[in-house]
Formats: structure tokens, C-alpha cells, sequence
């Protein structure tokens, strides 16, 4: 059986639902909503590269490189505050980060 | 073909569960192993896809460092996750409707629309042949995309020193080496000449 851009297309939505699925499952923690974010990124990676192949444009890996760049950087800046506000706090707690707006 | 396909479904299936896994695990430290293992299995993806380079890269980059760090951060913070738990139950329906919709609608998108073959004049760059994946990326990368690849580096440099402002705290009462202090120092400061009376001390 050959396997198409469709099927690639299909796992990565799949994925990118499971992802904002989670986000939704555990609105509370705030590691496992930036873990559901990565999940989705990688869907979106999964996309880009599919289409690459199944194309022959080389250019969507490259813009799949940037993507993994940013979502490092993302993850980097975003543990860092989950840090710092644990460090104040000792709570990571969504509810409790609303607290910080104005 | 039949071994492309096979490989193609355990990867896919092992994603896609470890991804389940991930966001339902009881436990974050079991959760960042999962999204370890998900990670694993869409490098594989990648492999099937000839995109060798990327794969290597989302396994050093992402499992070696990305994961990690969200391992460390998971295991030093002194969290009680089971009551972070409360009202997953809870937000289950809201979740599974959006989700559900939205899974809907990206397959009746996939379902719908037929997928054009590309025109040859359309590609940007096209896969060149008789290179590997890692050099062809090299070419275009360095030359065309030369921009584009210095404002990642920039961004992840702003990533980096972020991350080290935001978590950085400098303690009092900690003795620390001051390097003004210790070129300033000469001759002068340092050294005193006594004239010592013999039989005597100071």
C-alpha cells in the first residue's frame, strides 16, 4: 500500500488535536500545556515536512528548521518563568497566575 | 514499499499513543518521556520522509536538550500535581468537543480537497539530486536563506540571555570575586615594607 501525503497530513492532525486537547485536560498545569504546545509544533512539523517530500521543495525543511528553533526558544523563555514565578509564589497553578494581570 | 508502509504505521501509531499518553499521564515526570518518545517516533517519520537531517536535529536538539530541560524543571519544582489534576474530569467534554471539531474539520479538509500535484515552476527550491539531505539543506540554507538563518540564531541568543536574566538572583551575603577590585590591586596596595627591630617583633 502506498502511503501518500494524505496519510502524513491525517497523523499530524491528529497530533495537533491531541495537542489542544491537552490544553484544554490540564488547564491547571502549566508544564503540561507548554508540553501540549510542543506536541502541536511537531505536528505542524510533521506538515511541513510531508509537504517538502511530496512536493521535492526543499524549502519547507528549512522553514521546518526555523520552527524548531523558535519552539526551543519558546520552551527555554517559558520554563524560565515558570521558574521565576514558582521561586516567588511556590505555586504554579493557572488560576493563581491570573493574579499578576493589572 | 510494504516495509515503507509497515514502518510508517508503527511510527505513526507509536506517536500518537505516547502523544495521548503525554497529555493524560498521572504523573509529568512519565509525561516528559512520553513526549520523549513521541519525539523518537516523528524523527522516524522524518527518516521515511528523506529528511534525514531534520530527524537528527529533533532527536539532539529536542530530545537532548529541550526535554531534559523540561525534565529538570518538572523534577526540581516542588509541585503537588495531583491537586494540578483537579477538574481534569472536568474540562473533559469542553476538551473533546473543540478537539473533536477541529479533528472534523482538518479530515473533511484532507477528505475534501484533492491535493495538486505541484507545477515544476512553483518550487523554490527544488530537491536536488545526487546529494545528501544534510548537504542539499547546507546549500540553500547558507546562501538563500542566509537571513533568515542569522534571525534564528538571533532569536535564540535573545532566548538564551532571557532565560538567564529572568532566572539568575544574585544573593546577599555571598562573598563574590570582584575582578575591578583584583586588577586594581598593584604594588602599592598589596605590598607593605616594615623595618623589623631585630629581637623584636612587630
Amino acid at each position: 500500500m502506498e502511503i501518500g501525503l494524505g496519510h502524513y497530513l491525517t497523523v499530524a492532525a491528529c497530533l495537533f488535536t491531541l495537542g489542544m486537547f491537552g490544553i484544554f485536560l490540564n488547564r491547571k498545569n502549566v508544564i503540561v500545556i507548554l508540553m501540549s504546545v510542543e506536541l502541536m509544533l511537531l505536528a505542524v512539523n510533521i506538515n511541513f515536512v510531508a509537504f517538502s517530500h511530496f512536493h521535492a521543495d526543499l524549502v519547507g525543511q528549512v522553514f521546518a528548521l526555523f520552527i524548531l528553533t523558535v519552539a526551543a526558544a519558546e520552551s527555554a523563555i517559558g520554563l524560565a518563568i515558570i521558574v521565576v514565578y514558582f521561586r516567588n509564589r511556590g505555586s504554579i497553578a493557572v488560576e493563581d497566575i491570573n493574579m499578576m494581570k493589572g | 514499499m510494504a516495509l515503507t508502509a509497515i514502518f510508517f504505521y508503527l511510527f505513526s501509531t507509536l506517536a500518537l499513543a505516547s502523544g495521548a499518553a503525554v497529555i493524560v499521564a498521572k504523573n509529568p515526570v512519565h509525561a516528559v518521556l512520553f513526549l520523549i518518545l513521541a519525539f523518537f517516533n516523528a524523527a522516524g517519520l522524518f527518516i521515511l520522509l528523506n529528511a534525514e537531517f531534520l530527524a537528527m536535529l529533533l532527536i539532539i536538539v529536542y530530545v537532548g536538550a529541550v526535554a531534559v530541560l523540561f525534565l529538570f524543571v518538572v523534577m526540581m519544582l516542588d509541585v503537588d500535581f495531583a491537586e494540578l489534576r483537579a477538574g481534569f474530569i472536568k474540562n473533559a467534554p469542553v476538551g473533546l468537543l473543540v478537539g473533536g471539531v477541529v479533528l472534523a474539520e482538518l479530515i473533511a479538509l484532507l477528505g475534501a480537497r484533492v491535493i495538486a500535484p505541484t507545477p515544476a515552476s512553483s518550487v523554490a527550491s527544488p530537491i536536488p539530486q545526487g546529494v545528501t539531505n544534510t548537504e542539499a539543506l547546507g546549500q540553500i540554507l547558507y546562501t538563500k536563506y542566509i537571513y533568515f538563518f542569522q534571525g534564528a540564531g538571533l532569536v535564540l541568543l535573545v532566548a538564551m540571555v532571557g532565560a538567564i536574566v529572568l532566572t539568575l538572583r544574585h544573593k546577599e551575603g555571598v562573598k563574590r570575586q570582584s575582578i575591578a577590585a583584583q586588577v586594581a590591586r598593584g604594588p602599592k596596595t598589596a605590598v607593605e615594607l616594615v623595618k623589623v627591630k631585630p629581637g623584636q617583633g612587630l
